[in-house]
This record gives structure tokens, C-alpha cells and sequence, in this order.
């Protein structure tokens, strides 16, 4: 073949093919072959069977309504594969006219911690290892100085004398460093002010969870462990709906829930009354009358995100 | 075309086999090497199948070895314009000489850098959503989009430069200005680029004190072109050595004096960098301090800094005296500028930035088995791409394997001449 080529033949000459070239070639690239295969023997282990509609799933602005339909449609199907439970997936849209925000009085927070475990029972978090959007800290009276927040409090009782409390969750921010970063559009900002992932869509490069000043952010180590008996069955694509491995999560004020009129888990949790959430363009909502009548604030000003969570001390 | 093409072919095929020719020294390296990449490829199996959580990362430092290697490999890529300036800005003859090799060597350290980004992702399997028109590409509002344009841009221009030569070289021909002069100018320019936005990567984000810092790009830029031009005064003498490639001392001699330049600017920036932190002494300091004294009870990286300053400042005292005129000297510093500023710039850059966690938490990071074989796993594969590289672009250069089969050697079977 080649030895006709009017450049010369495709190898030295002295390097031709030979029966001996040949075999020892065929040798090496036999081994090379079994040795590949063998490195790979762990993907044998691999549950996760190959779903062509899964992996070119579009991302969630461009999907069409008929879309949208099958796509809920095969990830309520997947729920019953993983879990063996009955899970409705809603698609469910931000209200006109509308811009969530939360208040926090942190004069009768107690620190007991109750929206958080709320919270994972709504959003189905993830349990081992417990991945909590929210995140308690106790502080010392005198300033609000993260540096010496204790995360890991656990006393008999709370409150503890000398001591208060300050949950953090996400801030929904009107500009998140978040969606900035993310190279893929996984994130963004929803027109009523909520901050969400398409699960289906990011990547798990965890540059939002480098960039969220809040630490509001979490990440699918591995596949979330939840308790089939224990899960929330109503869910909604952008928020609680079960999760797959490697890619991110956060708090969305449980859109499932704020959107149909409800309130967010955590809200319903606390034993105190310290949260109040509503539509800040509803000036009969009691957010209205906390943000314009109490001396709210936001956690790291400086940062400039401005959050849609605020704090207030009121007794 | 035909021809050209049956030209392209016979290269690609002379080269393979050029690959798998060599003295036991060589077989012996590859298949250490090829060995390493299995086990590595076996670790990164096993990481797909457990997920990130097999790594020592968690929410808190959500980042670790895999994004500080990248760190430090998008530095040696960039160094390859320490090179490439003498060479043809400067027309140093003895650079030029060798310039090539550095070439090469950008394009194993991007190789490099983009398996170390990819073995970090969540989901590899959708990488198509990073495809611009394809997928959903941030650009230009995430830094991160801007990284993949910089570092595919780069790998392609040195791939065809230095591909181009060799190839042109390989025929025998003389290589057209037209098709290369220009894409060597702008990578000179574009090698500033990716370090930058590499830099930017961390310097843009408001809530981490640590990095969001004006030096970081300058500092990263300065301790590239130390390390990489160390890495690269070890590679020619070794090709020197062993495969007897014309390298003169004093292309070697220019490098040093380029790294010492570089290890000084490199260590003043450092200096104020701490200053500015330690004096000001805010609540912002708690990062550098968990890096240089440990906060909390927590300082698993305290002795790996100070081991990085220690030889970085030894490395430049030696570049800086007359005794590193000597090979013996000059490899020694090298050897310790090129693992100080890993350590520095690898783990002792991104580590910190996550300790304390913006809520103040202090959890502490430290590579898991796993996680530490896919990366040796990477390097290896760095390692053999630009070995079987130098396997073909050295007697290409040296004119010993050529299109026309060079007459010395002629087909076996045949009585000398």
C-alpha cells in the first residue's frame, strides 16, 4: 500500500511492518487494552443506568411546556426507581407583582434549631451527612462577630444566659455573587426574587459555593440518604424535589409552598414567632410593616449583595 | 492535498512508532509512568462512583488538591513566555534553540490543568452544557467561562506553533513566518491572560477575604515565571543528557537570571501581602493567620508555608549568589523554587480561602488517598505526554528523523555505502 506513495512509505523503511513488528504491536496494545479495562473495574459498581433523555435535557428556560410535562414526568418516575415512593414533581411559576422577603427578630430567636430540622423534613436534605440550609449560630451579647460564632452549640437548654441567636440561611440577594460565577446558567435569580438551581443543568463546579458570602450554599458530596418513610412527596423541580448526585442545592424559601400562598417551612416551625416572610409589594403584609417601622439589617452590608433577609432586635 | 495528507499521516505514524523506540531507560520511565496513569484513572473510577465525597472537600472547603494543582499547572503553561520572549522578541539565539520545548511544555501543563478542572466537576457527564451555542455558556460574566476560552485558546496556539514547526521541520522544509510569527506574538500576550483570569477566579468574590486581593494576579504571574522556567532548565538538561539535544549553558544562564528576578518580585509581593493583612490586623486576617500560625487549634497547612517560604527564600539567596553558575547549584534551586511555590501557591492559596467559612467556621482540609492518587494520576499523564512530545520533536530538531529517511541509516539488509 503505502510503500507505492509517491512521498515514500509511511514508515522507515528499515521500520516497515514486519511479522515481528506486528506481534510485539499487537502484544502492546493488547496489554494496554486489559490494563485500561481493569483501572476501570470500579464503574462496574456504577447504579446508574444511562439516560439519554436525562443527559440532553435542556436547560430549564428553554424547555416548552409539552417538555417540561415529560421531564417531570421521567423525574417522578426516577423517584419511584430510588426510593419507592410516590413523588409529584410540580413545575410550579412565580406570582405577578410579587417580591419575597424575610425578617428575623433575633430578640426572641432561642436558638432551638427547629427550622432547621423543618426545613430538611420539607426540603428533602439530604441526611448522612446531614446538609441543613439553615445554620444556627450562637453569639456572644456585645456584637455580631461570625469569627467567634459557635456552630456547634449543644446545650441542656437554649436559650443559654449572655448568649443569642442567629440563624443564616440564603438571602435571596438582589445581587447574588452566586449566578454571577456559575459558567453554565445553572443559577439565576427568579422575577419574585428567588435564587434557584436546575438540578438537571449544573455542572458541580461549586464556584457558587465559593462565592456566596453567606455560606448558603450546599453540595451533593454523594447521593443524598433520605428515609423513604420520612420524605415530603409534594415537591417542585427548582426546590425539594429528591436530588441527584454532585450538583448544588440551596434554600428557596420553599417556592412550593410561598407561591401557592403558603409560608416557608421554617417560618411555621419556629416556636417564638421570630420569622415574618410576605410580598414587600403587599403594603398591608406584616414584612411591609417590619421592614418600614423596625430598625432592620443586613448581615455583611459591606459585601453589597443586598439581601433579602433581614434581622431585627425586638423584645 | 493528497499528498499533504499522506505527508500528515506518515508524520502521525513515524511519530507512534518513534513513541515506542527507545533504550530500557526509556521503557522503564514510560512504563513507570503508564503505570502511575492506571492507577490514577482506577482512583478517579472509583470517584465516579462514590461521588466528590471520596475527596477530603466538604461544604466548608469546598475546593482542594485538584483546583490548587490546576492553580499551579495554569502558571507553568504561562511560563512557556519566558521563552518564547527572548526568544523572538530578543532574538537570543541559545533560547530559540529551545523555545520549542517550552512550547511543549505549555501544552502538557494545559493538558494538565484541564483534566485537574474536569476530575473536580460533579457531573462530567455534562460538560456539553460548558459548549458555547451548544449548552449554556456564562460568558463574559463568569470568570470561570472566561478561564475555558483563556486555557483551550492557549493550548491551541502553542499546539499549532510548536506542532507546526516540527512538522514543517520533519519535512525539511523552511517553516512560512506567515504561519506561525503571528499566533507566537499573541500568545505572548495571551499567556499574561490566563494566569490573570485564573487570578480573577478567586480575586472577584467579595466574601472571601483571602483572595479578594489586587496582588493575587501579580503574584501568580511573578511565581509562574519562576517556577515554570525551573521546570524547564531541568527538562533541557535532561534532553541534553540523554538525548544528546544542543543545549547551550547559556540559554540555561538567561533562565536564571529570569527566575531570579521573578523569586524576588515573587517574595516582595508575598511580603506585602502579609504586611497588609498582619498590621492592619481586621477581622479579615483570620485566613492568613490559620495559613501561617493555625486558628482555633486547626493549622494543618502551618508547617507546609513555612517549609514553602523556607525554600523559596533559600532557592532565591542561592539564584542570587555566584555558586548557582554551576549546573549542580542552578538545579537545586530550581528543584526548591518549583515545590516552595506549589505548596505556596497550590494549597497555600486556595485552602485558606475557605477557612474560616464566611459564617466563621473553622473546618480544616487534608487529601484523601483517593484524591491524592488521581492527581498523581494526572501528573503522570502530563509527565508521558510530554515525554512521547520531546520523543519526536528531539530528532526532529537534531535531524535525525526527517521525511526522507536520512542517509547515514539506510534500510536494514542493505551494505553501507
Amino acid at each position: 500500500m503505502s510503500q507505492d506513495a509517491p512521498n515514500g512509505p509511511l514508515l522507515d523503511p528499515e521500520e516497515g511492518t514486519t511479522r515481528r513488528n506486528f506481534l510485539k504491536a499487537a502484544a502492546v496494545t493488547t496489554a494496554g487494552v486489559g490494563a485500561v479495562a481493569a483501572s476501570l473495574a470500579p464503574l462496574r459498581e456504577l447504579d446508574a443506568t444511562f439516560d439519554k433523555e436525562a443527559w440532553l435535557q435542556k436547560h430549564y428556560h428553554e424547555l416548552t411546556p409539552a417538555e417540561m410535562d415529560k421531564v417531570l414526568a421521567r423525574l417522578e418516575d426516577e423517584a419511584k426507581a430510588e426510593y419507592g415512593v410516590d413523588v409529584t414533581v410540580r413545575d410550579v411559576k412565580p406570582k405577578a407583582k410579587t417580591k419575597y422577603a424575610y425578617a428575623l427578630n433575633l430578640g426572641v430567636c432561642v436558638g432551638c434549631r427547629r427550622c432547621a430540622y423543618a426545613c430538611e423534613k420539607e426540603n428533602n436534605t439530604s441526611r448522612a451527612p446531614g446538609k441543613q440550609y439553615i445554620r444556627v449560630l450562637e453569639m456572644e451579647q456585645g456584637g455580631i462577630d461570625l469569627e467567634t460564632a459557635n456552630h456547634q452549640y449543644d446545650p441542656e437548654t437554649v436559650p443559654q444566659p449572655g448568649k443569642f441567636y442567629m440563624p443564616v440561611q440564603c438571602h435571596q440577594c438582589d445581587k447574588p455573587p452566586c449566578t454571577k460565577v456559575c459558567p453554565v446558567n445553572a443559577t439565576w435569580k427568579e422575577p419574585d426574587g428567588i435564587v434557584v438551581v436546575d438540578y438537571n443543568w449544573c455542572i458541580g463546579c461549586r464556584y457558587c459555593e465559593a462565592a456566596c458570602p453567606y455560606w448558603a450554599r450546599r453540595f451533593n458530596f454523594e447521593k443524598p440518604v433520605l428515609n423513604p418513610a420520612d420524605m415530603n412527596t409534594d415537591t417542585a423541580y427548582l426546590s425539594n424535589r429528591p436530588r441527584p448526585v454532585g450538583v448544588m442545592e440551596k434554600c428557596t424559601f420553599c417556592l412550593h409552598r410561598v407561591r401557592e400562598g403558603r409560608y416557608p417551612a421554617c417560618l411555621e416551625a419556629c416556636p417564638t414567632g421570630a420569622r415574618a416572610f410576605g410580598n414587600v409589594y403587599d403594603p398591608k403584609s406584616e414584612i411591609r410593616y417590619i421592614l418600614e417601622n423596625k430598625r432592620v439589617f443586613v448581615l455583611k452590608e459591606d459585601v453589597g449583595t443586598l439581601p433579602n433577609f433581614f434581622y431585627y432586635f425586638d423584645a | 492535498m493528497a499528498a499533504e495528507l499522506h505527508d500528515y499521516l506518515t508524520f502521525l505514524a513515524r511519530s507512534v512508532r518513534r513513541a515506542f523506540q527507545g533504550s530500557w531507560r526509556y521503557y522503564a520511565w514510560m512504563t513507570f509512568l503508564t503505570l502511575v496513569v492506571l492507577v490514577g484513572l482506577n482512583a478517579y473510577a472509583r470517584q465516579v462512583v462514590g461521588g466528590l465525597s471520596v475527596t477530603g472537600m466538604s461544604d466548608q472547603v469546598s475546593w482542594g488538591a485538584y483546583i490548587a494543582n490546576f492553580t499551579y499547572l495554569v502558571g507553568i503553561a504561562a511560563a512557556a513566555v519566558m521563552l518564547v520572549i527572548p526568544a523572538y522578541i530578543y532574538k537570543n539565539e541559545a533560547v530559540h534553540q529551545v523555545v520549542l520545548l517550552g512550547e511543549l511544555l505549555a501544552v502538557a501543563a494545559l493538558v494538565m490543568c484541564l483534566l485537574f478542572v474536569t476530575v473536580d466537576l460533579g457531573r462530567p457527564d455534562r460538560f456539553w452544557h460548558m459548549i458555547p451555542l451548544l449548552g449554556r455558556f456564562n460568558w463574559p460574566i463568569s470568570m470561570l467561562a472566561w478561564d475555558v476560552i483563556a486555557l483551550n485558546g492557549y493550548l491551541v496556539l502553542n499546539a499549532h506553533v510548536a506542532g507546526y514547526l516540527i512538522y514543517t521541520r520533519w519535512k525539511g522544509e523552511k517553516p512560512n513566518p506567515r504561519w506561525y510569527l503571528p499566533f507566537v506574538f499573541l500568545s505572548i500576550g495571551w499567556a499574561v491572560s490566563i494566569h490573570t483570569v485564573t487570578a480573577f477566579l478567586y480575586v472577584g468574590l467579595g466574601g472571601r477575604p483571602f483572595w479578594n486581593s489586587a496582588i493575587v494576579a501579580p503574584r501568580f504571574l511573578a511565581s509562574a515565571f519562576a517556577a515554570g522556567p525551573g521546570l524547564i532548565v531541568i527538562t533541557l538538561q535532561l534532553v541534553r543528557r540523554l538525548w544528546g539535544f544542543d543545549v547551550r549553558d547559556e540559554a540555561l544562564m538567561l533562565l536564571r537570571r529570569i527566575i531570579t528576578v521573578a523569586m524576588l518580585i515573587n517574595l516582595f509581593l508575598l511580603g506585602a501581602e502579609v504586611f497588609t493583612e498582619f498590621y492592619t490586623d481586621s477581622r479579615h486576617v483570620a485566613a492568613a493567620h490559620y495559613l501561617f500560625f493555625g486558628l482555633g487549634g486547626a493549622g494543618k497547612l502551618v508547617p507546609w508555608i513555612w517549609l514553602a517560604i523556607a525554600m523559596n527564600l533559600v532557592a532565591t539567596v542561592l539564584l542570587m549568589s555566584p555558586k548557582t553558575r554551576t549546573l549542580r547549584w542552578l538545579n537545586l534551586a530550581c528543584v526548591l523554587a518549583i515545590v516552595g511555590i506549589w505548596v505556596e501557591k497550590g494549597m497555600g492559596l486556595i485552602v485558606p480561602g475557605f477557612v474560616p467559612s464566611p459564617l466563621g467556621e473553622v473546618v480544616e482540609y487534608a487529601p484523601t488517598l483517593n484524591e491524592t492518587l488521581v492527581s498523581m494520576g494526572i501528573w503522570a499523564f502530563g509527565a508521558l505526554l510530554y515525554t512521547l512530545m520531546l520523543r519526536v520533536a528531539v530528532p526532529v530538531v537534531l535531524g535525525t528523523m526527517r521525511r526522507a529517511a536520512p542517509p547515514v541509516s539506510p534500510p536494514a539488509g542493505e551494505t553501507t555505502p
